[in-house]
């Protein structure tokens, strides 16, 4: 899932700036189970702000709702009388929900309360980790699940690299060395000739380096009978 | 149209030593922060007659240098044979190969491919990094514009292509350790001509890597030069220990580098003067130095072992003690063919 995390009360503020009427605007899938933009989060951050415009001296009107997804249009339909109703809206959406609705509703000023981080799963309770990078051409399959595009911080094809101790990567000791990982998992497994090969440079057209993506599937889509 | 190199991939310096079987020494330069060309001339003039080629270090530590191929065509001028060095950070496929037609214009013709140190170790920890092709891959891509001359995309070349003796690295020390030769046979199977190693201090672990290595049959795919370089004081010697990834130095050497200071460690901070403190690093750089050359001399004694690559980092005029010490000097000067059967790589 995406994973996610609150922006400062301080930034906030400052991205709220001048505007008296605000919408705060949670998110009920990914956001809600990361913990950083669902409904409690959201009443949470509305409660903030109210309070804190008003130890400032300027209080303002801050209302919360959360919609069950942010990137699809008929949830952002069911709160279109509320975004019309406030000078901004404060989306605790992904970069998705944000942009979202500034694509639904564009006579609306929005701002995001979140940043948006990775990819990725609870490894424990409190602890998120990356995992994908959407690179558009999974080799999970020559790797034993474990994706050094995500998760080796030279997103090595051939690795590891030098910089390999004790389990960690070079970068932090706290970031486990992926192909550390790899290595364990195909040894365990009596696949360590999968490594032998040499992998070819990767086409990186299938990822962001060839512009912004789009799917089309003509097979699902609604088309209309022209003349 | 095919260069004559006369039976030589190349031709360099660097491999007319290896392939005519003479033991190779390779030296490390670091070039300066800043525009200061004198300073590679003057390292330059220090290593000169003492190496058979010189390593440039590139952005090494993520640090922003002055540029391994501007180095080289420096060191070109000055006559003494370059080693580029190329790392994957900071330049896509298309940077890494444009640069090296331009670095092989200007006269160089050895390059050692690298990973490279991430970005958040150096000086600008908040850039972007690349590594839109890795070391294995690079050694490839530059043996396919030598060998078959073609871009990495295929593309024919119309004029003349980049002709390099191609290097890799190699960490025997590093994690996963039991995947380390396996990760040596794979440069050479891509291509690699020479390896050089990462610091050796330990023998013994290094032998049992040459075992490994040997048992491969690798030694014979590619020239192995290992990686040696003088310890400054006690300090340096215990901060590679615990902070250097790869590095195993033994306590043994560590009590060799303090017994070298031992006449200035009954002295406070305070009491050391200006010129006990000269006295303790002379004492602890001539140890240094000997026990570089002492491991020289073992690892001359390894079997697959061709040479050593010293790396006397901001030191360079340890080279000459050391390349003298260990009866390497002076170079050899190779100018027949290169005898058949050693032709390998």
């Amino acid at each position: 899932m995406i994973i996610a995390e609150q922006k400062s009360l301080e930034e906030l503020k400052s991205l709220v700036g001048t505007a008296e009427k605000v919408l705060v605007v949670g998110c009920g899938t990914c956001v809600t189970v990361c913990f950083a933009g669902g409904a409690r989060e959201a009443a949470i951050t509305s409660a903030s702000l109210r309070m804190s415009s008003k130890l400032d001296g300027s209080p303002k009107q801050v209302s919360d709702v959360t919609v069950q997804r942010q990137c699809e249009w008929e949830y952002l339909d069911q709160i279109a009388e509320q975004v019309g109703q406030v000078d901004i809206v404060l989306s605790l959406g992904c970069g998705i929900g944000v942009q979202a609705i500034a694509e639904h509703f564009p006579q609306v000023w929005v701002v995001p309360g979140l940043n948006t981080k990775f990819l990725g799963l609870p490894t424990e309770q409190g602890v998120w980790a990356e995992r994908c990078a959407a690179c558009g051409d999974c080799i999970l399959g020559l790797t034993g699940g474990i994706c050094p595009i995500a998760r080796c911080s030279k997103s090595l094809l051939n690795g590891p690299c030098g910089g390999s101790e004790a389990g960690h990567c070079e970068v932090s000791p706290d970031i486990p060395c992926a192909w550390q990982l790899i290595y364990d998992r195909l040894t365990s497994l009596g696949r360590l000739n999968v490594l032998l090969d040499l992998q070819p440079p990767k086409n990186w057209r299938t990822s962001r380096d060839g512009g912004p993506r789009q799917i089309v599937r003509e097979d699902l889509r609604l088309h209309i009978e022209e003349d | 149209m095919m260069a004559n190199t006369n039976g030589y991939l190349v031709g360099s310096n660097l491999e007319r030593v290896l392939k005519a079987g003479h033991f190779a020494v390779t030296a490390e330069l670091g070039p300066p922060q800043s525009a200061e060309g004198d300073v590679i001339r003057k390292k330059a003039g220090l290593l000169r007659g003492y190496c058979d080629a010189v390593n440039l270090t590139d952005n090494q530590t993520a640090i922003v240098r002055l540029s391994s191929i501007a180095a080289g065509a420096i060191l070109v001028q000055e006559g003494l044979e370059p080693i580029i060095q190329m790392t994957c950070r900071d330049r896509n496929r298309l940077a890494i190969q444009s640069d090296l037609l331009g670095a092989a214009a200007l006269g160089i013709r050895n390059l050692l491919c690298l990973t490279g140190d991430h970005q958040t170790f150096g000086n600008h920890p908040s850039a972007k990094n690349v590594f839109d092709i890795d070391s294995l891959q690079m050694v490839q891509m530059v043996t396919a514009m030598r060998d078959e001359r073609t871009f990495q995309c295929g593309d024919s070349f119309k004029g003349p292509e980049p002709r390099f003796f191609v290097g890799a690295a190699a960490a025997p020390f590093a994690d996963p350790v039991d995947f380390r030769p396996l990760r040596l046979a794979k440069k050479a199977k891509a291509g690699a001509n020479f390896i050089q190693t990462q610091l050796v201090y330990d023998i013994p672990a290094f032998e049992k890597f040459m075992a490994k290595v040997r048992a491969l049959g690798v030694h014979k795919q590619t020239y192995i030069l290992a990686g040696v370089g003088p310890l400054k004081s006690p300090a340096m010697a215990k901060y590679m220990k615990s902070n250097v990834p790869g590095i195993l130095v033994p306590d043994e050497l560590i009590e060799r580098m303090e017994l070298a200071g031992a006449p200035w460690a009954g002295k406070s901070k305070e009491e050391l003067t200006k010129d006990d403190k000269k006295a303790r690093s002379a004492a602890w750089q001539a140890e240094g130095i000997q026990i570089c050359i002492e491991l020289i001399n073992k690892l001359h004694q390894i079997e697959g072992v061709s040479g050593v690559h010293i790396m006397a980092i901001e030191w360079e005029d340890a080279v000459r003690p050391i390349v003298e010490g260990a009866g390497l000097s002076p170079r050899p000067v190779v100018t027949e063919s290169p005898p058949l059967a050693a032709a390998l790589g």
